[in-house]
């Protein structure tokens, strides 16, 4: 069947990656494998995009998977950041390793569930069936819950606690919401795992039964959302993306957050065929307005780094609530360009900052200063992701944000206040805190820093690149997607 | 006129009043043996009873007309009430006059003066059980009335007879409602009797008792009758649960052989239930006073889950 | 066996496992919660095979089986370990006190009624009267886990909001797809070792075990 020969690398690769780094444990060429395994999965996942391009959306593994514009643009972006946070994590974690902060055991533990980690998200991403989404995405959680208390420091366990707790809760309502849409699929599709896939499950939404969706939205957007980081389930988010290790708040924060909102989406789809009304919008569309103005304003009080750029993550991940919400296709196209963007500046930020804390000992934002003159392609790499995260033209954010705002206008012209205020805020309350810290000299605790810095130049030059100019293939491809989310 | 309804009535009344000694010798009796102790037979407290009658009444000077009107009413109120339950038969004249909430009200009759006579000469101890008998009563009663509710959810009926009858006759068996309203009313029952793991009993030093402390000061046939009240209170207790869950054999029609077979059955019952209390009383030790509040919160909130779950699933 | 007969003994069980749920609201000792967990989960999973007998559904018996393995077997014994080794013998120490959390807990009863009883209409199941039930099972799980202050209870509080789950299942529709339902228990058992190991550490690291320390992590640091 078409399809299958790159869907099962796909997903092999990164499984059988994570049981060898399992096994090789903490040796010298174990991030080299890392690497190696994270872009073979990049390739798989380019060429598998290849042809959903060429034919369209196909169901493939006996329609266990199903592979359409929506969600292979999300595995591409997934294998691609996954593939340059290996690169970052090679030259960053070794550093971590030589002063101490992890030892080898920890090692071993952290490169196997990283690769554990992507197998869990590409599954989710590529799954036909709804049940299965919840495991993968569940899995997801899990394997990075221990990674998150790497370090063992007290703060590091109480913010891994707290996402183990918090967004194992969470996800438990959005099993409950999960068992709610198969009761009502049931009535329709008979028994058995047909009636939780997805294909089907849009084919027959308009027969489903509101009342039942409505009530299982309600669940699965609680479950969902919590992973997704939306207030006021948010509590977990900022901990869980500031203690764990450099790497993985860039991935947590650039990918894991897409995919929740990606099995959101999905639900919502369901949700509007069977409802045909804007209930389901409309909460998304609150959530999303609630996130960004709460995630804004607390960015005025932080006083650690990654402690700041998680609510901004928390803010981006609300605007990109909002316009899926939102509907429509201006905002829906504006909503998936904001995913990709967000995703690349976000993790180019992560790793810039990962640097800096690394240079100062500390993630305290009091006492980084001097980065143009203490290194400066970090410091660069740093005020230019800055720049893209607030939107300023031309880094793509801006791009996808000035749709959603056209979109809001036109459709919801009260909410567009609130969303231009929480922008503004947010962009003033990034900018003032990076100026101190990119200017002045540099302080007596800074220490040189050997690192990669290919990722982080990659990343903002293909976020001004698209920003600057919508690839057509891009363009097509995000069309197709708003077609099938219609 | 028809004598069977007074031959009845009367017939219940005194095989109360015959009975409850024997049941409270019967189950020291069994607390003894578990214990391992020669026990003093099944007939003491019939023994000790007359003792009590034949002595004389020591009254304290400042005893007021309560103290000394109490016994007598607590005695006639556990006689009324026993006229009351159905035990032998359903056909009780009186049953139809007083229906489950007018019965707890006459246990509230019977303690309300109780508790007045232990505060009437006004001695610590008495004060002491007193109030600490009133604390146990305002958390029993709503539990045990809400345990009766959820019995006659099921029956539709709070008269006591009719509950009985329509129990008889459908089969109540596999009720969560009905589970969890026994399960409460067991806890209600202990800490209303005043067994352990509410109140010893047997217990010989005032500051941990409850209901010996309110009747510290009785002496002679007053001491007698309460006594004689609190045996029959035990005995009443049993029937009640005994009634409203588990009324077979209690005789349906007129004739002296179901009559006889529900005399026999009641016997059978009553030794089962002393066993049941005995079993309670040796496992578990007495609770502190302050965990009292979370037993009998407890029995309310296995009443209130009966009343719920009679809703939600059936 | 009959329809009708199933049902009452399914509606008794249902009634059951929200007894053992408010017990476990109730309870004061670290043991007794792990045994009436263990009881929960033996509820849950005989409920599981009778219904997977009446309605002759065959998968139903793997998860009775797989449940029984799990929640009755396995996950207990790991919590015992802990405690053992962890020397976790104190009473477990409440947020509010218990008659105040279960009357909440009645409520909570009443509003998960409320809640389903749209779709108890909508359900043709021999079954469909206990969902209310599953759900106040999750609530009070929830509950559990709010209102209490000890790492281990607040576990147990989300293992019993996962058994409610599972009971919400095998009531609303005739259990879930197998593949699913081993899918959850195999998270199930990740997160069983996931805590185990978290309960070590967070020992080493804060000498006990109460979560109240470990909440430092405000704005204001």
């Amino acid at each position: 069947m078409p399809g299958a020969p790159l869907l099962l690398p796909l997903l092999l690769v990164p499984l059988t990656a994570a049981v060898a780094l399992g096994i090789v444990g903490d040796r010298k060429f174990a991030p080299e494998i890392n690497i190696l395994g994270s872009a073979a999965t990049f390739a798989a996942g380019l060429g598998l995009a290849f042809q959903v391009y060429e034919r369209g959306p196909f169901m493939t593994g006996g329609k266990f998977f199903f592979v359409d514009a929506f969600n292979i643009y999300l595995a591409v972006l997934t294998a691609f950041v996954s593939m340059t946070t290996a690169v970052f994590s090679r030259r960053y974690m070794r550093r971590e390793r030589e002063h101490g902060r992890v030892g080898h055991v920890g090692m071993r533990f952290y490169h196997a569930m990283f690769q554990l980690f992507i197998f869990a998200m590409l599954l989710c991403l590529l799954t036909n069936n709804v049940g299965v989404l919840w495991i993968a995405m569940e899995l997801a959680t899990l394997s990075t819950v221990l990674l998150v208390s790497l370090y063992r420091t007290p703060t590091a366990i109480e913010a891994a606690w707290k996402y183990f707790i918090l967004c194992g809760v969470g996800i438990a309502q959005a099993l409950f919401g999960t068992v709610l849409l198969y009761f009502a699929a049931e009535k329709v599709l008979g028994e058995g795992g047909d009636a939780l896939l997805w294909t089907n499950l849009s084919r027959v939404s308009g027969q489903l039964e509101p009342t039942v969706l409505s009530l299982a939205f309600v669940f699965l957007m609680v479950g969902y959302g919590t992973k997704v980081g939306l207030v006021p389930l948010h509590n977990w988010l900022p901990d869980a993306h500031s203690e764990g290790p450099t790497p993985i708040s860039a991935v947590l924060s650039g990918l894991l957050l897409n995919i929740a909102l990606y099995a959101l989406v999905r639900c919502k789809a369901l949700v509007d065929g069977a409802t045909q009304t804007h209930h389901a919008g409309n909460i998304m569309m609150g959530f999303g307005i609630l996130s960004i103005l709460v995630a804004a304003f607390s960015l005025l009080r932080q006083k650690d780094i990654k402690r700041m750029f998680s609510y901004s993550s928390i803010e981006h991940m609300g605007i990109a609530t909002f316009a899926f919400g939102l509907g429509g296709p201006i905002a829906t196209f504006g909503a998936l360009l904001h995913m990709l963007m967000h995703s690349l500046a976000k993790s180019a930020i992560f790793f810039t900052v990962g640097h800096a804390s690394q240079m100062h000992g500390t993630q305290e934002m009091a006492r980084i200063r001097g980065l143009f003159k203490g290194n400066p392609l970090v410091g660069w790499g740093f005020m230019l992701g800055v720049m893209a995260i607030i939107g300023l033209p031309p880094f793509g954010v801006f791009t996808s944000e000035f749709l959603i705002l056209t979109a809001t206008i036109k459709d919801a012209p009260a909410l567009a206040p609130l969303l231009l205020i929480g922008l503004a805020v947010a962009f003033a309350a990034l900018l003032r805190r990076v100026q101190p810290m990119v200017s002045g000299a540099p302080p007596p605790w800074q220490r040189p820093l050997r690192a990669s810095h290919l990722p982080v130049l990659l990343h903002l030059a293909l976020v001004l690149a698209i920003g600057i100019y919508l690839p057509p293939f891009l363009n097509d491809w995000f069309r197709t997607a708003v077609g099938l989310l219609r | 006129m028809n004598a069977w309804p007074v031959f009845l009535e009367v017939l219940q009344i005194a095989a109360l009043a015959a009975v409850a000694p024997v049941f409270a010798g019967w189950v020291k009796m069994l607390k003894c043996w578990f214990q391992g102790r020669t026990s003093p037979g099944l007939l003491q407290p019939v023994r000790d009873l007359r003792k009590l009658f034949a002595k004389d009444v020591v009254l304290a000077e400042n005893a007021s007309w309560v103290f000394r009107f109490a016994p007598y009413l607590v005695f006639g109120v556990a006689l009324l009430i026993g006229g009351v339950i159905p035990i032998l038969s359903v056909d009780l004249p009186l049953a139809p006059t007083a229906d489950v909430i007018v019965i707890v009200g006459l246990f509230a009759v019977a303690r309300f003066f109780t508790a007045l006579a232990g505060l009437d000469i006004g001695t610590a101890f008495g004060g002491m059980g007193s109030s600490r008998e009133m604390t146990i009563a305002s958390l029993a009663e709503p539990a045990m009335l809400m345990a009766i509710f959820t019995i006659s959810l099921g029956s539709a009926t709070t008269s006591l007879a009719q509950i009985v009858s329509s129990i008889q006759s459908g089969q109540l068996l596999l009720r969560p409602s009905f589970a969890f309203a026994v399960l409460a009313f067991v806890l209600i029952a202990l800490a209303e009797t005043g067994r352990i793991p509410v109140d010893n009993p047997a217990t010989h030093l005032e500051l941990t008792m409850i209901h010996e402390a309110m009747i510290l000061e009785y002496s002679g046939r007053h001491l007698a009758l309460i006594e004689w009240a609190g045996m029959m209170k035990l005995a009443l207790f049993a029937y009640l649960g005994i009634a409203a869950f588990f009324p077979w054999g209690i005789a349906a029609s007129r004739d002296l052989r179901a009559l006889g077979l529900a005399f026999a059955a009641m016997l059978l019952k009553l030794a089962a239930v002393g066993l049941g209390i005995v079993l309670i009383e040796t496992g578990l030790a007495k609770m502190r006073i302050f965990r009292l509040t979370e037993f009998l919160g407890a029995a309310f909130l296995m009443a209130t889950l009966g009343m719920l779950s009679f809703f939600i699933l059936e | 066996m009959t329809l009708e007969l199933a049902a009452k003994i399914n509606s008794f069980l249902a009634a059951l496992v929200l007894l053992t749920a408010f017990a476990m609201l109730a309870q004061r000792r670290m043991n007794g919660l792990i045994h009436l967990f263990a009881w929960q989960g033996l509820l849950l999973s005989v409920n599981t095979a009778i219904v997977g007998f009446v309605a002759a559904r065959h998968h139903l018996y793997i998860s009775s089986l797989l449940t029984l393995g799990l929640k009755v077997v396995l996950l207990p014994y790991i919590l015992q370990v802990l405690i053992r080794r962890l020397k976790i013998h104190k009473e477990i120490e409440v947020v509010v006190n218990i008659p105040m959390t279960m009357m909440i807990g009645i409520g909570l009863v009443v509003f998960s009624y409320q809640l389903t009883a749209p779709i108890i209409e909508l359900s043709t199941m021999v079954t469909r009267s206990t969902l209310a039930v599953a759900l106040a099972t999750v609530l009070i799980g929830l509950l559990m886990m709010i209102t209490r202050r000890h790492a281990v209870t607040q576990i147990i509080g989300f293992l019993a909001l996962e058994n409610g789950l599972f009971f919400a299942a095998t009531s609303a529709t005739y259990g879930m797809p197998l593949v699913v339902e081993l899918g959850v228990a195999l998270d199930i058992l990740i997160a069983a070792f996931i805590f185990g190991i978290f309960f070590f550490h967070i020992h080493a690291t804060f000498e006990s075990l109460d979560v109240e320390q470990m909440a430092h992590l405000k704005e204001n640091d």
